[in-house]
Protein backbone atom coordinates (compact mmCIF):
# COMPACT_ATOMS: atom_id res chain seq x y z
CA UNK A 1 0.00 0.00 0.00
CA UNK A 2 2.93 2.37 0.96
CA UNK A 3 4.51 1.80 -2.40
CA UNK A 4 1.23 2.45 -4.58
CA UNK A 5 0.70 5.80 -2.55
CA UNK A 6 4.61 6.66 -3.41
CA UNK A 7 3.65 6.01 -6.71
CA UNK A 8 0.54 8.31 -7.10
CA UNK A 9 2.53 11.23 -5.58
CA UNK A 10 5.86 10.57 -7.31
CA UNK A 11 4.76 13.11 -10.52
CA UNK A 12 3.46 15.80 -7.98
CA UNK A 13 6.87 15.56 -6.17
CA UNK A 14 8.86 15.39 -9.32
CA UNK A 15 7.28 18.65 -10.63
CA UNK A 16 7.30 20.44 -8.24
CA UNK A 17 11.35 19.59 -7.11
CA UNK A 18 11.69 20.47 -10.59
CA UNK A 19 10.55 24.02 -10.43
CA UNK A 20 11.87 25.06 -6.88
CA UNK A 21 15.37 23.57 -8.23
CA UNK A 22 15.09 26.07 -11.36
CA UNK A 23 14.19 28.81 -9.02
CA UNK A 24 16.75 27.79 -6.72
CA UNK A 25 19.19 27.80 -9.68
CA UNK A 26 17.98 31.27 -11.01
CA UNK A 27 18.09 33.26 -7.60
CA UNK A 28 21.39 31.26 -6.55
CA UNK A 29 23.38 32.47 -9.82
CA UNK A 30 21.41 35.71 -10.08
CA UNK A 31 20.65 34.52 -13.96
CA UNK A 32 19.17 37.38 -16.18
CA UNK A 33 15.43 36.99 -16.62
CA UNK A 34 16.35 37.94 -20.52
CA UNK A 35 18.07 34.30 -20.18
CA UNK A 36 16.16 32.29 -18.18
CA UNK A 37 13.57 34.03 -15.94
CA UNK A 38 12.33 32.19 -12.98
CA UNK A 39 9.49 30.29 -12.49
CA UNK A 40 8.23 32.58 -10.05
CA UNK A 41 8.63 35.72 -12.84
CA UNK A 42 7.14 33.23 -15.75
CA UNK A 43 4.00 32.48 -13.37
CA UNK A 44 3.48 36.71 -12.43
CA UNK A 45 3.92 36.64 -16.40
CA UNK A 46 0.88 34.80 -17.10
CA UNK A 47 -0.86 36.21 -15.12
CA UNK A 48 -0.20 39.63 -16.18
CA UNK A 49 -0.99 38.03 -19.69
CA UNK A 50 -4.37 36.01 -18.71
CA UNK A 51 -6.62 36.99 -20.78
CA UNK A 52 -4.41 37.46 -23.86
CA UNK A 53 -2.82 34.08 -23.31
CA UNK A 54 -6.77 32.03 -22.42
CA UNK A 55 -7.91 33.98 -25.91
CA UNK A 56 -4.92 32.20 -27.84
CA UNK A 57 -4.59 28.93 -25.88
CA UNK A 58 -8.54 28.39 -26.95
CA UNK A 59 -7.94 28.90 -30.28
CA UNK A 60 -5.09 26.11 -30.42
CA UNK A 61 -6.91 23.47 -28.45
CA UNK A 62 -9.87 24.53 -31.16
CA UNK A 63 -7.45 24.05 -33.98
CA UNK A 64 -5.48 20.82 -32.53
CA UNK A 65 -9.12 19.22 -31.59
CA UNK A 66 -10.41 19.74 -35.32
CA UNK A 67 -6.79 18.70 -37.05
CA UNK A 68 -7.35 15.49 -34.33
CA UNK A 69 -10.04 14.79 -35.31
CA UNK A 70 -9.45 14.27 -38.70
CA UNK A 71 -6.86 12.60 -37.87
CA UNK A 72 -8.60 9.55 -35.98
CA UNK A 73 -11.09 9.76 -38.43
CA UNK A 74 -9.20 8.98 -42.00
CA UNK A 75 -6.06 7.18 -39.62
CA UNK A 76 -8.80 4.71 -38.84
CA UNK A 77 -10.21 4.32 -42.36
CA UNK A 78 -7.34 3.95 -43.52
CA UNK A 79 -5.10 1.67 -40.96
CA UNK A 80 -8.54 -0.56 -41.34
CA UNK A 81 -7.67 -0.58 -45.27
CA UNK A 82 -4.30 -1.35 -44.44
CA UNK A 83 -4.83 -4.34 -42.26
CA UNK A 84 -7.03 -5.75 -44.42
CA UNK A 85 -5.07 -6.55 -47.40
CA UNK A 86 -1.27 -7.14 -47.51
CA UNK A 87 -1.57 -5.96 -50.77
CA UNK A 88 -2.61 -2.54 -50.04
CA UNK A 89 0.00 -2.71 -47.41
CA UNK A 90 2.84 -3.55 -49.16
CA UNK A 91 2.56 -1.21 -51.62
CA UNK A 92 1.93 2.15 -49.42
CA UNK A 93 3.96 1.46 -47.22
CA UNK A 94 6.94 3.55 -48.80
CA UNK A 95 4.70 6.25 -49.72
CA UNK A 96 3.43 6.77 -46.49
CA UNK A 97 6.69 6.31 -44.68
CA UNK A 98 8.30 8.83 -47.30
CA UNK A 99 4.98 11.19 -46.40
CA UNK A 100 5.65 10.99 -42.74
CA UNK A 101 9.58 11.76 -42.78
CA UNK A 102 8.49 15.23 -44.31
CA UNK A 103 9.03 17.92 -41.69
CA UNK A 104 6.10 19.74 -41.36
CA UNK A 105 6.91 23.02 -41.20
CA UNK A 106 8.14 22.20 -44.45
CA UNK A 107 4.63 22.13 -45.88
CA UNK A 108 3.46 24.59 -44.36
CA UNK A 109 4.28 27.58 -46.96
CA UNK A 110 2.26 25.00 -49.04
CA UNK A 111 -0.81 25.24 -47.37
CA UNK A 112 -0.40 28.65 -47.28
CA UNK A 113 -0.49 28.91 -51.12
CA UNK A 114 -3.16 26.64 -51.18
CA UNK A 115 -5.98 28.15 -48.45
CA UNK A 116 -4.19 31.45 -47.25
CA UNK A 117 -3.84 32.54 -43.59
CA UNK A 118 -5.97 31.74 -41.16
CA UNK A 119 -7.17 28.91 -39.52
CA UNK A 120 -7.11 26.02 -42.45
CA UNK A 121 -3.03 25.78 -42.32
CA UNK A 122 -3.30 24.71 -38.67
CA UNK A 123 -5.92 22.59 -38.68
CA UNK A 124 -4.18 20.63 -41.74
CA UNK A 125 -0.61 20.66 -40.30
CA UNK A 126 -2.19 18.79 -37.05
CA UNK A 127 -3.75 16.56 -39.28
CA UNK A 128 -0.69 15.80 -40.90
CA UNK A 129 1.65 15.16 -38.49
CA UNK A 130 -0.59 12.98 -36.03
CA UNK A 131 -2.47 10.64 -38.72
CA UNK A 132 0.61 8.54 -38.85
CA UNK A 133 0.65 6.61 -35.93
CA UNK A 134 -3.00 5.62 -36.11
CA UNK A 135 -2.46 4.57 -39.22
CA UNK A 136 0.35 2.20 -38.08
CA UNK A 137 -1.53 0.96 -35.12
CA UNK A 138 -5.07 0.47 -36.63
CA UNK A 139 -3.11 -1.57 -39.13
CA UNK A 140 -1.06 -3.61 -36.81
CA UNK A 141 -3.91 -4.63 -34.59
CA UNK A 142 -6.20 -5.78 -37.69
CA UNK A 143 -2.81 -7.48 -39.66
CA UNK A 144 -2.05 -9.61 -36.33
CA UNK A 145 -5.32 -11.64 -35.97
CA UNK A 146 -4.36 -15.46 -34.67
CA UNK A 147 -4.24 -17.66 -37.81
CA UNK A 148 -6.15 -20.19 -36.14
CA UNK A 149 -9.21 -17.41 -35.33
CA UNK A 150 -8.95 -16.38 -38.89
CA UNK A 151 -9.30 -20.64 -39.64
CA UNK A 152 -12.22 -20.84 -37.18
CA UNK A 153 -14.60 -18.22 -38.93
CA UNK A 154 -13.17 -18.94 -42.74
CA UNK A 155 -14.46 -22.41 -42.14
CA UNK A 156 -17.68 -21.35 -41.63
CA UNK A 157 -18.00 -19.62 -45.01
CA UNK A 158 -16.91 -15.69 -42.61
CA UNK A 159 -15.97 -12.55 -45.46
CA UNK A 160 -12.77 -10.99 -45.46
CA UNK A 161 -15.14 -8.02 -44.26
CA UNK A 162 -16.70 -10.23 -41.32
CA UNK A 163 -13.09 -11.13 -40.21
CA UNK A 164 -12.09 -7.28 -40.40
CA UNK A 165 -15.22 -6.36 -38.43
CA UNK A 166 -15.67 -9.17 -35.99
CA UNK A 167 -12.34 -9.75 -35.39
CA UNK A 168 -9.96 -7.33 -36.60
CA UNK A 169 -11.42 -3.98 -35.70
CA UNK A 170 -12.23 -5.30 -31.82
CA UNK A 171 -8.33 -6.44 -31.33
CA UNK A 172 -7.13 -3.26 -33.00
CA UNK A 173 -9.02 -1.10 -30.31
CA UNK A 174 -6.05 -0.99 -27.49
CA UNK A 175 -3.52 -0.24 -30.58
CA UNK A 176 -5.74 2.68 -31.90
CA UNK A 177 -6.36 4.15 -28.15
CA UNK A 178 -2.94 3.78 -27.51
CA UNK A 179 -1.76 5.36 -30.58
CA UNK A 180 -4.07 8.00 -29.72
CA UNK A 181 -1.48 9.25 -26.53
CA UNK A 182 1.28 10.00 -29.42
CA UNK A 183 -1.47 11.47 -31.87
CA UNK A 184 -2.87 14.36 -29.91
CA UNK A 185 0.76 15.36 -29.09
CA UNK A 186 1.91 15.57 -32.33
CA UNK A 187 -1.74 17.07 -33.40
CA UNK A 188 -0.94 20.24 -30.69
CA UNK A 189 2.58 20.28 -31.88
CA UNK A 190 1.50 20.89 -35.94
CA UNK A 191 -1.33 23.03 -34.93
CA UNK A 192 1.27 25.71 -33.10
CA UNK A 193 3.74 24.97 -36.28
CA UNK A 194 0.85 25.64 -38.48
CA UNK A 195 0.12 29.02 -35.83
CA UNK A 196 3.31 30.20 -36.26
CA UNK A 197 3.76 30.62 -40.12
CA UNK A 198 0.44 30.91 -40.77
CA UNK A 199 -2.12 32.04 -38.18
CA UNK A 200 -3.01 35.85 -37.15
CA UNK A 201 -4.29 34.00 -33.95
CA UNK A 202 -3.37 30.81 -30.93
CA UNK A 203 -0.55 30.53 -29.22
CA UNK A 204 2.05 29.83 -32.01
CA UNK A 205 1.16 33.22 -33.60
CA UNK A 206 1.54 34.73 -30.16
CA UNK A 207 4.77 32.97 -29.54
CA UNK A 208 5.99 34.52 -33.00
CA UNK A 209 4.98 37.66 -32.26
CA UNK A 210 6.27 37.89 -28.65
CA UNK A 211 9.63 36.49 -29.76
CA UNK A 212 9.85 38.86 -32.59
CA UNK A 213 9.13 41.89 -29.78
CA UNK A 214 11.58 40.47 -27.44
CA UNK A 215 8.68 39.85 -24.89
CA UNK A 216 11.03 37.43 -23.01
CA UNK A 217 8.81 36.73 -20.16
CA UNK A 218 5.77 36.31 -22.19
CA UNK A 219 7.39 33.89 -24.42
CA UNK A 220 7.82 31.74 -21.25
CA UNK A 221 4.47 32.42 -20.44
CA UNK A 222 3.54 31.29 -23.61
CA UNK A 223 5.27 27.81 -23.33
CA UNK A 224 4.26 27.35 -19.83
CA UNK A 225 0.84 26.94 -20.85
CA UNK A 226 1.31 25.20 -23.80
CA UNK A 227 3.43 22.52 -21.57
CA UNK A 228 0.38 22.63 -19.46
CA UNK A 229 -2.46 22.13 -22.14
CA UNK A 230 -0.06 18.97 -23.20
CA UNK A 231 0.21 17.43 -20.05
CA UNK A 232 -3.84 18.02 -19.83
CA UNK A 233 -4.44 16.12 -23.46
CA UNK A 234 -2.23 13.34 -22.79
CA UNK A 235 -4.39 12.65 -19.61
CA UNK A 236 -7.37 13.04 -20.76
CA UNK A 237 -6.50 10.02 -24.36
CA UNK A 238 -4.63 8.19 -22.06
CA UNK A 239 -7.89 7.90 -19.49
CA UNK A 240 -9.82 7.23 -22.62
CA UNK A 241 -7.21 4.37 -23.45
CA UNK A 242 -7.26 3.12 -20.09
CA UNK A 243 -11.80 2.85 -19.52
CA UNK A 244 -12.14 1.61 -22.82
CA UNK A 245 -9.88 -1.22 -23.95
CA UNK A 246 -9.98 -2.49 -20.13
CA UNK A 247 -9.68 -6.22 -20.88
CA UNK A 248 -6.31 -5.79 -23.57
CA UNK A 249 -4.92 -4.93 -19.73
CA UNK A 250 -6.59 -7.75 -18.05
CA UNK A 251 -5.88 -10.71 -20.81
CA UNK A 252 -2.65 -11.19 -21.43
CA UNK A 253 -2.89 -9.64 -24.51
CA UNK A 254 -0.20 -7.49 -24.97
CA UNK A 255 -1.58 -3.83 -26.65
CA UNK B 1 -21.48 -47.06 -46.71
CA UNK B 2 -20.46 -43.81 -48.69
CA UNK B 3 -17.31 -41.91 -47.01
CA UNK B 4 -18.18 -38.37 -45.52
CA UNK B 5 -14.90 -37.25 -46.26
CA UNK B 6 -12.77 -38.32 -49.26
CA UNK B 7 -9.34 -36.88 -49.81
CA UNK B 8 -8.19 -38.69 -52.77
CA UNK B 9 -4.80 -38.85 -54.11
CA UNK B 10 -4.11 -35.44 -52.97
CA UNK B 11 -0.67 -33.08 -53.34
CA UNK B 12 -0.49 -29.91 -52.30
CA UNK B 13 2.63 -27.44 -52.19
CA UNK B 14 1.79 -24.02 -50.09
CA UNK B 15 2.15 -21.21 -52.44
CA UNK B 16 4.41 -19.82 -49.79
CA UNK B 17 6.69 -22.95 -49.24
CA UNK B 18 10.06 -21.35 -50.19
CA UNK B 19 11.50 -25.19 -50.91
CA UNK B 20 8.71 -25.82 -53.33
CA UNK B 21 8.24 -29.44 -51.78
CA UNK B 22 4.66 -30.62 -50.81
CA UNK B 23 3.21 -30.64 -47.68
CA UNK B 24 1.24 -33.62 -48.51
CA UNK B 25 1.90 -35.96 -51.44
CA UNK B 26 -0.42 -38.66 -52.59
CA UNK B 27 -2.62 -38.69 -49.61
CA UNK B 28 -6.13 -40.62 -49.60
CA UNK B 29 -7.89 -41.10 -46.67
CA UNK B 30 -11.67 -42.04 -46.30
CA UNK B 31 -13.80 -41.07 -43.11
CA UNK B 32 -17.59 -42.27 -42.42
CA UNK B 33 -20.31 -40.14 -41.70
CA UNK B 34 -20.19 -40.04 -38.08
CA UNK B 35 -16.84 -41.71 -37.28
CA UNK B 36 -14.09 -40.26 -35.16
CA UNK B 37 -10.96 -40.79 -36.80
CA UNK B 38 -7.55 -39.72 -35.25
CA UNK B 39 -4.38 -38.35 -37.36
CA UNK B 40 -1.08 -39.21 -36.03
CA UNK B 41 2.44 -38.40 -37.47
CA UNK B 42 5.58 -37.01 -36.75
CA UNK B 43 5.59 -32.96 -36.48
CA UNK B 44 5.53 -30.73 -39.52
CA UNK B 45 4.56 -33.51 -41.64
CA UNK B 46 1.01 -32.35 -43.34
CA UNK B 47 -1.21 -33.21 -40.47
CA UNK B 48 -2.46 -29.65 -40.26
CA UNK B 49 -2.77 -29.52 -43.92
CA UNK B 50 -4.92 -32.47 -44.21
CA UNK B 51 -7.02 -30.32 -41.71
CA UNK B 52 -6.96 -27.56 -43.92
CA UNK B 53 -7.70 -29.46 -47.20
CA UNK B 54 -10.66 -31.20 -45.80
CA UNK B 55 -12.57 -27.71 -44.52
CA UNK B 56 -11.55 -25.95 -47.81
CA UNK B 57 -8.91 -23.46 -46.75
CA UNK B 58 -6.42 -25.02 -48.80
CA UNK B 59 -7.14 -26.17 -51.93
CA UNK B 60 -5.22 -29.16 -53.61
CA UNK B 61 -2.50 -28.69 -56.77
CA UNK B 62 -3.81 -32.51 -57.48
CA UNK B 63 -6.20 -34.62 -56.45
CA UNK B 64 -9.64 -34.42 -55.55
CA UNK B 65 -11.45 -33.52 -52.08
CA UNK B 66 -14.96 -34.81 -51.43
CA UNK B 67 -16.84 -33.44 -48.28
CA UNK B 68 -20.53 -34.54 -47.87
CA UNK B 69 -20.51 -35.51 -51.49
CA UNK B 70 -19.55 -32.38 -53.11
CA UNK B 71 -15.79 -31.73 -54.02
CA UNK B 72 -14.69 -28.94 -52.18
CA UNK B 73 -14.23 -26.09 -53.66
CA UNK B 74 -14.58 -23.41 -50.82
CA UNK B 75 -14.70 -22.79 -47.13
CA UNK B 76 -17.14 -26.20 -46.68
CA UNK B 77 -19.34 -23.97 -44.18
CA UNK B 78 -20.22 -27.13 -41.97
CA UNK B 79 -17.38 -27.41 -40.01
CA UNK B 80 -16.22 -26.76 -36.62
CA UNK B 81 -12.74 -25.96 -35.78
CA UNK B 82 -11.16 -26.19 -31.97
CA UNK B 83 -6.82 -25.83 -32.19
CA UNK B 84 -4.60 -26.16 -29.15
CA UNK B 85 -4.57 -22.42 -28.67
CA UNK B 86 -8.19 -21.98 -27.69
CA UNK B 87 -8.38 -18.37 -29.43
CA UNK B 88 -10.98 -17.12 -27.20
CA UNK B 89 -11.62 -13.41 -27.84
CA UNK B 90 -10.80 -11.47 -24.78
CA UNK B 91 -13.07 -9.01 -25.43
CA UNK B 92 -16.47 -10.97 -25.04
CA UNK B 93 -17.36 -12.95 -22.67
CA UNK B 94 -17.30 -16.79 -22.39
CA UNK B 95 -20.83 -16.81 -24.02
CA UNK B 96 -20.45 -14.42 -26.45
CA UNK B 97 -17.32 -16.31 -27.71
CA UNK B 98 -19.32 -19.34 -28.10
CA UNK B 99 -21.94 -17.65 -30.11
CA UNK B 100 -19.36 -16.04 -32.73
CA UNK B 101 -19.77 -19.10 -35.03
CA UNK B 102 -23.52 -18.14 -35.63
CA UNK B 103 -22.88 -14.26 -35.74
CA UNK B 104 -21.44 -16.10 -39.16
CA UNK B 105 -23.46 -19.14 -40.50
CA UNK B 106 -26.90 -18.86 -41.84
CA UNK B 107 -29.29 -19.59 -40.99
CA UNK B 108 -28.81 -18.18 -37.68
CA UNK B 109 -27.04 -15.20 -38.63
CA UNK B 110 -30.19 -13.51 -39.60
CA UNK B 111 -32.23 -14.96 -36.43
CA UNK B 112 -29.72 -14.57 -33.86
CA UNK B 113 -30.86 -10.79 -32.87
CA UNK B 114 -34.11 -11.97 -32.53
CA UNK B 115 -33.72 -15.04 -30.91
CA UNK B 116 -31.16 -14.34 -28.68
CA UNK B 117 -32.27 -15.53 -25.59
CA UNK B 118 -32.51 -19.03 -27.53
CA UNK B 119 -29.13 -19.13 -28.90
CA UNK B 120 -27.60 -18.59 -25.46
CA UNK B 121 -29.99 -21.03 -24.05
CA UNK B 122 -28.42 -23.66 -26.19
CA UNK B 123 -25.36 -22.07 -25.11
CA UNK B 124 -25.17 -22.75 -21.69
CA UNK B 125 -26.53 -26.51 -22.16
CA UNK B 126 -23.15 -26.58 -24.40
CA UNK B 127 -21.25 -25.33 -21.12
CA UNK B 128 -23.03 -27.48 -18.82
CA UNK B 129 -22.22 -30.68 -20.92
CA UNK B 130 -18.71 -29.75 -21.30
CA UNK B 131 -18.39 -28.67 -17.03
CA UNK B 132 -18.85 -24.95 -17.38
CA UNK B 133 -22.20 -24.56 -15.74
CA UNK B 134 -22.81 -20.80 -15.01
CA UNK B 135 -19.37 -19.97 -16.14
CA UNK B 136 -20.88 -18.34 -19.60
CA UNK B 137 -20.84 -14.75 -17.88
CA UNK B 138 -17.09 -14.41 -17.02
CA UNK B 139 -14.11 -13.44 -19.72
CA UNK B 140 -11.95 -16.01 -21.17
CA UNK B 141 -8.59 -14.78 -18.97
CA UNK B 142 -10.69 -14.99 -15.58
CA UNK B 143 -10.51 -18.93 -17.31
CA UNK B 144 -8.02 -21.48 -16.52
CA UNK B 145 -6.23 -23.43 -20.13
CA UNK B 146 -8.42 -25.90 -19.67
CA UNK B 147 -11.50 -24.30 -19.07
CA UNK B 148 -10.58 -22.20 -22.15
CA UNK B 149 -10.65 -25.16 -24.14
CA UNK B 150 -13.64 -26.70 -23.16
CA UNK B 151 -15.03 -23.17 -24.10
CA UNK B 152 -13.68 -23.82 -27.09
CA UNK B 153 -15.21 -27.14 -28.06
CA UNK B 154 -18.39 -25.49 -27.36
CA UNK B 155 -17.78 -22.89 -29.92
CA UNK B 156 -16.97 -25.39 -32.33
CA UNK B 157 -20.25 -27.02 -31.96
CA UNK B 158 -23.02 -24.36 -31.12
CA UNK B 159 -24.05 -24.15 -34.76
CA UNK B 160 -24.31 -27.86 -35.20
CA UNK B 161 -21.56 -28.98 -37.27
CA UNK B 162 -21.62 -32.15 -39.65
CA UNK B 163 -17.67 -32.47 -38.98
CA UNK B 164 -15.85 -31.67 -36.50
CA UNK B 165 -12.08 -31.00 -36.85
CA UNK B 166 -9.57 -31.06 -33.75
CA UNK B 167 -5.85 -29.98 -34.06
CA UNK B 168 -4.09 -30.87 -31.07
CA UNK B 169 -6.83 -29.42 -29.07
CA UNK B 170 -5.29 -31.26 -25.88
CA UNK B 171 -1.54 -30.50 -26.69
CA UNK B 172 -1.15 -27.43 -23.85
CA UNK B 173 -2.81 -29.01 -21.30
CA UNK B 174 -1.62 -31.17 -18.40
CA UNK B 175 -2.51 -34.89 -18.36
CA UNK B 176 -5.30 -34.39 -15.54
CA UNK B 177 -6.79 -32.10 -17.66
CA UNK B 178 -6.20 -33.88 -20.75
CA UNK B 179 -7.81 -37.02 -19.51
CA UNK B 180 -10.81 -35.28 -17.88
CA UNK B 181 -11.47 -33.40 -21.85
CA UNK B 182 -10.96 -36.91 -23.67
CA UNK B 183 -14.34 -38.02 -21.37
CA UNK B 184 -16.15 -34.78 -22.65
CA UNK B 185 -15.33 -35.25 -26.11
CA UNK B 186 -16.14 -39.11 -26.13
CA UNK B 187 -19.61 -38.19 -24.43
CA UNK B 188 -20.01 -35.35 -26.87
CA UNK B 189 -19.27 -37.85 -30.08
CA UNK B 190 -21.77 -39.97 -28.28
CA UNK B 191 -24.23 -37.41 -27.44
CA UNK B 192 -24.34 -36.07 -31.23
CA UNK B 193 -24.35 -37.81 -34.55
CA UNK B 194 -20.87 -35.36 -35.95
CA UNK B 195 -17.63 -36.74 -37.81
CA UNK B 196 -14.55 -36.11 -36.18
CA UNK B 197 -11.07 -36.28 -37.31
CA UNK B 198 -8.73 -35.45 -34.33
CA UNK B 199 -5.32 -34.45 -35.07
CA UNK B 200 -2.73 -35.90 -31.99
CA UNK B 201 0.35 -36.34 -31.36
CA UNK B 202 0.02 -38.29 -28.51
CA UNK B 203 -1.14 -41.91 -29.02
CA UNK B 204 -3.01 -42.57 -26.34
CA UNK B 205 -5.46 -39.99 -27.08
CA UNK B 206 -5.86 -41.69 -30.47
CA UNK B 207 -6.44 -45.30 -29.16
CA UNK B 208 -8.72 -44.19 -26.45
CA UNK B 209 -10.91 -41.85 -28.41
CA UNK B 210 -11.20 -42.64 -32.04
CA UNK B 211 -12.96 -45.47 -34.17
CA UNK B 212 -9.78 -45.48 -36.79
CA UNK B 213 -6.35 -44.38 -36.43
CA UNK B 214 -4.66 -43.02 -39.16
CA UNK B 215 -0.65 -42.90 -38.94
CA UNK B 216 1.13 -40.47 -41.25
CA UNK B 217 4.66 -39.93 -42.63
CA UNK B 218 6.93 -37.24 -42.23
CA UNK B 219 6.83 -34.79 -44.94
CA UNK B 220 6.07 -34.82 -47.37
CA UNK B 221 2.94 -36.74 -45.65
CA UNK B 222 1.04 -39.35 -46.89
CA UNK B 223 -1.24 -42.35 -44.91
CA UNK B 224 1.56 -45.05 -44.14
CA UNK B 225 -1.36 -47.54 -41.83
CA UNK B 226 -4.75 -47.48 -40.78
CA UNK B 227 -5.71 -49.56 -37.25
CA UNK B 228 -9.47 -50.09 -36.34
CA UNK B 229 -9.82 -49.45 -32.87
CA UNK B 230 -12.48 -52.07 -31.68
CA UNK B 231 -12.69 -51.22 -28.05
CA UNK B 232 -16.74 -51.40 -26.98
CA UNK B 233 -18.38 -47.86 -26.51
CA UNK B 234 -18.68 -46.18 -23.93
CA UNK B 235 -14.89 -46.58 -23.51
CA UNK B 236 -13.93 -46.01 -19.84
CA UNK B 237 -10.72 -44.41 -18.68
CA UNK B 238 -10.18 -47.57 -16.80
CA UNK B 239 -9.03 -49.34 -20.43
CA UNK B 240 -6.00 -47.73 -20.93
CA UNK B 241 -4.24 -49.48 -18.21
CA UNK B 242 -5.39 -52.63 -20.20
CA UNK B 243 -3.08 -54.57 -22.21
CA UNK B 244 -4.57 -54.80 -25.39
CA UNK B 245 -4.71 -50.68 -25.02
CA UNK B 246 -1.13 -51.12 -24.42
CA UNK B 247 -0.24 -53.24 -26.77
CA UNK B 248 -2.39 -50.88 -29.49
CA UNK B 249 -0.35 -47.76 -27.98
CA UNK B 250 2.44 -50.05 -28.67
CA UNK B 251 1.56 -50.86 -32.88
CA UNK B 252 0.84 -47.57 -33.38
CA UNK B 253 4.48 -45.93 -31.71
CA UNK B 254 6.08 -48.49 -33.96
CA UNK B 255 4.44 -47.16 -37.23
CA UNK B 256 5.15 -43.72 -36.14
CA UNK B 257 8.99 -44.76 -35.96
CA UNK B 258 9.34 -46.09 -39.66
CA UNK B 259 7.14 -43.22 -41.00
CA UNK B 260 10.41 -41.04 -39.14
CA UNK B 261 13.29 -43.04 -40.09
CA UNK B 262 11.52 -43.42 -43.83
CA UNK B 263 11.88 -39.67 -43.80
N1 LIG C 1 1.09 -21.48 -44.75
C1 LIG C 1 2.15 -22.24 -45.07
N2 LIG C 1 3.01 -21.84 -46.04
C2 LIG C 1 4.08 -22.60 -46.39
N3 LIG C 1 4.38 -23.77 -45.82
C3 LIG C 1 3.57 -24.25 -44.87
C4 LIG C 1 2.41 -23.52 -44.44
N4 LIG C 1 1.79 -24.23 -43.46
C5 LIG C 1 2.53 -25.34 -43.30
N5 LIG C 1 3.58 -25.38 -44.14
C6 LIG C 1 4.57 -26.46 -44.25
O1 LIG C 1 3.91 -27.64 -44.59
C7 LIG C 1 4.38 -28.74 -43.83
C8 LIG C 1 3.25 -29.41 -43.08
O2 LIG C 1 2.74 -28.50 -42.12
P1 LIG C 1 1.57 -28.86 -41.13
O3 LIG C 1 0.44 -29.40 -41.92
O4 LIG C 1 1.30 -27.66 -40.31
O5 LIG C 1 2.23 -29.99 -40.23
P2 LIG C 1 1.74 -30.65 -38.87
O6 LIG C 1 0.44 -30.06 -38.50
O7 LIG C 1 1.66 -32.12 -39.16
O8 LIG C 1 2.81 -30.39 -37.86
C9 LIG C 1 5.44 -28.18 -42.87
O9 LIG C 1 6.70 -28.54 -43.37
C10 LIG C 1 5.25 -26.69 -42.92
O10 LIG C 1 6.48 -26.04 -42.85
MG1 LIG D 1 -0.09 -28.84 -36.91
Amino acid sequence: MKTKNQLAAAPWVFTVGFFLLWELVCRAFKISSFILPAPSTILLAVWEYRSQLTYHALHTLWMTFAGFGLAVGFGLLLGMLLGSSRLINAGSYPLLVGFNSIPKVAVVPILVFWFGVGWVPPVLTAFLISFFPIVVNVATGIATVEPEMEDVLRALGASKKDIVFKIGVPRAMPYFFGSLKVAITLAYVGSVIGEQNASNVGIGNLLTRASAAFEVPLVWAALVVLAVLGVIMYAITAYAERSMTGWAQRSQMAA
Amino acid sequence: MKPFVDIHDVTHVYARAEDGVPAVQNLTIRINEGEFAAIVGPSGCGKSTLMKLATGLQFPREGTVIVDGKEVGAPVKLAGMAFQNPTMLPWRTTVDNILLPLEIVEPHRSRLRKHKAEYVAKAEGLLEQVGLKGQGHKYPWQLSGGMQQRASLCRALIHEPKLLMLDEPFGALDSFTREELWCVMRDLHAARKVTIILVTHDLREAAFLADRVFCMSARPGHIVAEREVTFPRPRDLEITYTPEFSELVHELRGHIAQARKAA
